[in-house]
């Protein structure tokens, strides 16, 4: 494995029994009484891979991400997450997936570190001042560890929250617009973290409307459009004009032709 | 099919009790004929607890298989449930007005089933407050489980603290013991409420399945 | 530690450190408590006896109309900070969490009840003092019952639109042996009466306690999903 700085203070990762694929959903469907969110989806990534699925907002990107989360179950279809069918031991899952949604999880009355020690402590992980502190050094945050979340920035909340999966033992990282909020530099800084993230040997999902900084970190693209994938190929068969056009068509919904 | 049974079955059974209620059960000496009223108003509580037991099936059976089948029985069985303690109240409070004078007291069934009355009304209002199907089931399985676990623990705590306040036992509401043949007469009509109860329950299951299967 | 009480205790101490920051909840429910007194005082009117005979009752509306507050409230700190699926997706069992927040609950509600008794004491000029051991014992059945249930439904009703409404309407039928079971305790211990003759309520109190707590545990999880 690379030594990166993030290397040494993730600590070793959770075994799992031996499988090739980290995400495997198939035939996926969520309806919500009439409305049908997601129709037919099917999904394969490895470890060390990276999904970024693109969508224009309320096609279904976030309930997809939440489903793979076993935040919510599926209408219908299976899933399974390093191995194990997520749908019938979501427990077993749950220690190998982080997700970092809308949500961030921040609790605005405590510290940066304190929340990292809540979280950290409540996923059963070690949670000794010195690990702690080190996580915030890797998201840039140890400046204002021991001042209340209640003043941070969005994106300062964000990167508390990659802190916070850093200090777990996560193989599967979800994002949901993890770019929105942030400025260059931290969208650089994102993409180097997720890189990074997929080195170790995990995999990642990012769910952007925003097109240029999803693509990067990218191994695969998938667009969703209508509760649908459209498009599933890996990113280097594409130039990023072509996935421009494609994802215009394809996004402005049936019906309009390629 | 089986609700069909089930429907002309009760529907003898009940033609039966009335008739026994009527027919065979002596007039009681102090009472008159309000006394008959503990032929509707015991077998109905039975069928009310029967129904609640129904609803702790239902409500394990969905947290243990997730299978949408044992919701439906648990809502099918809450709904006549409450209908049964419904009829236990009133009968009651009917049978105790000429006898105590009032329409109410705090005698230690009424006020036992009253309280079951409210906790599965809860149970009914919690299920109508909620869309998703997979929520709404968990919530309404955890209510239906502590309600039905609460159910000996009311009894106990609402009888003890009768037994507190209250005068020396008439023959009245909430009076025990029964001779022979009113117990006989009371399980029969029990069996009908049950068959009833069987019914209610066979029928609102399947609009309930029909109804999933239309909006899924 | 084991892992186990140890993430109930980081629950804890997170609710604990939240409200003595932020100071929103207790606050506010021991000001509720001072106007419950005055409400209590006005509708029963000045004769002394009438609020002495009526004393353990009081105690009691008391202690479940502040408990419907405190116990509604249990997740708002997750609500609001957008935490919920945080405790959704935490691994192992999660009845950790619930007894944590049971924790916080019974030690909020025991500094609530506190307050009250020295409020009615000071107002109504009552002495507490001799039956203090035997009322600790007793509000502390009563209390751990009612933190089970308001617990439990709290967690349920968290996330509805009609959460207000619907918490107290599941909360107090479930509760009626604790209140049943607690004021007649209190009254006998009140009293002056020796514990002995408040004994088969006790245990009732304790059997339903018990009850509450082990469905509380074993459908939490249930509750806590999506």
């Amino acid at each position: 494995m690379i030594a990166t700085g993030l290397d040494a203070r993730r600590g070793p990762m959770r075994p799992l029994p031996a499988s090739d694929l980290m995400v495997q959903a198939e035939h996926l469907r969520k309806t919500y009484g009439p409305t049908r969110v997601l129709d037919d989806v099917s999904l394969a990534l490895g470890p060390g891979e990276g999904l970024t699925l693109l969508g224009p907002n309320g096609t279904g990107k976030t309930t997809l991400l939440r489903i793979l989360a076993t935040l919510q179950r599926p209408t219908a279809g299976t899933l399974r997450i390093g191995g194990v069918d997520a749908l019938k031991e979501p427990e077993a899952v749950r220690g190998v997936v982080d997700m970092v949604g809308h949500g961030t999880w921040v609790y605005e009355d405590l510290t940066a570190i304190e929340n990292l020690r809540f979280w950290t402590t409540l996923g059963g992980h070690d949670a000794a001042r010195p690990r702690l502190r080190a996580a915030l050094e890797s998201v840039e945050l140890d400046t204002v560890a021991d001042q209340r979340a209640r003043t941070f920035s969005a994106g300062m909340k964000r990167r508390l929250a990659l802190a916070r999966v850093l200090l777990g033992r996560g193989r599967l990282l979800l994002l949901d617009e993890p770019f929105t909020g942030l400025d260059r530099a931290g969208r650089k800084w994102l993409g180097e973290f997720l890189m990074a993230f997929k080195a170790q040997g995990g995999a990642l999902i990012v769910a952007t409307h925003s097109f240029d900084a999803g693509v990067g970190v990218a191994d695969r693209v998938a667009i969703l459009a209508g509760g649908r994938v459209v498009l599933d190929r890996p990113a280097a068969e594409l130039g990023l004009d072509d996935l421009r056009r494609l994802y215009d068509e394809l996004a402005a919904g049936p019906g309009t032709a390629p | 099919m089986a609700a069909r049974i089930l429907g002309w079955l009760a529907l003898v059974a009940l033609l039966a009790g009335l008739g026994a209620a009527f027919g065979y059960a002596p007039r009681e000496a102090v009472q008159g004929n309000v006394q008959r009223i503990v032929y509707l108003h015991v077998p109905a509580v039975l069928t009310a607890y029967l129904a609640f037991a129904l609803v702790f099936v239902g409500s394990l059976g969905y947290l243990l298989t997730r299978r949408p089948g044992w919701d439906r029985l648990a809502l099918s069985a809450a709904e006549p449930g409450v209908v049964f303690t419904g009829i236990t109240i009133a009968s009651g409070s009917i049978w105790g007005k000429p006898t105590w004078g009032t329409w109410w007291t705090w005698d230690a069934r009424l006020t036992s089933t009253a309280v079951l009355f409210l906790v599965y009304v809860g149970y009914l209002l919690l299920r109508g407050m909620i869309d998703e199907p997979d929520r709404r089931a968990r919530a309404a399985a955890v209510v239906g489980i502590l309600g039905a676990a609460n159910i000996p623990i009311v009894h106990f705590s609402v009888s003890w603290w009768r037994a507190l306040h209250q005068p020396s036992a008439m023959i009245g509401p909430g009076s025990a013991p029964y001779p022979w043949w009113m117990k006989a007469v009371i399980l029969l009509n029990f069996a009908a409420f049950a068959l009833l109860l069987g019914y209610f329950v066979a029928r609102r299951a399947e609009i309930a399945r029909l109804e999933d299967m239309h909006a899924g | 530690m084991s892992a186990y009480v140890r993430r109930a205790w980081i629950v804890v101490w997170k609710d604990v450190l939240s409200e003595r920051r932020s100071k929103e909840s207790l606050n506010a429910l021991v000001f509720f408590s001072l106007l419950l007194l005055f409400v209590f005082q006005f509708a029963l009117g000045p004769d002394r006896a009438r609020v002495e005979t009526a004393l353990p009752g009081l105690l009691w509306l008391a202690f479940i109309l502040a408990g419907l507050l405190a116990f509604g409230r249990t997740f708002l700190v997750e609500r609001e900070n957008d935490c919920w699926e945080g405790l959704v997706l935490a691994p192992g069992d999660r009845s950790a969490i619930y007894l944590g927040k049971l924790a916080g609950n019974v030690l909020l509600m025991a500094v609530v009840e506190a307050a009250l008794l020295i409020l009615f004491a000071l107002f109504f000029g009552l002495d507490f003092t001799a039956a203090l051991p035997a009322l600790v014992l007793v509000l502390a059945l009563g209390t751990l019952g009612l933190a089970a249930v308001g617990t439990l439904y709290g967690a349920l009703t968290a996330q509805l639109r009609a959460r207000e409404l619907l918490f107290p309407v599941l909360l107090l039928p479930a509760v009626v042996p604790v209140l049943l079971g607690a004021v007649t305790a209190t009254q006998s211990v009140l009293a002056g009466q020796p514990l002995a003759e408040a004994m088969p309520w006790l245990t009732l109190l304790a059997a339903a306690d018990v009850v509450y707590l082990v469905v509380g545990m074993l459908t939490f999880e249930f509750v806590l999903e999506g």
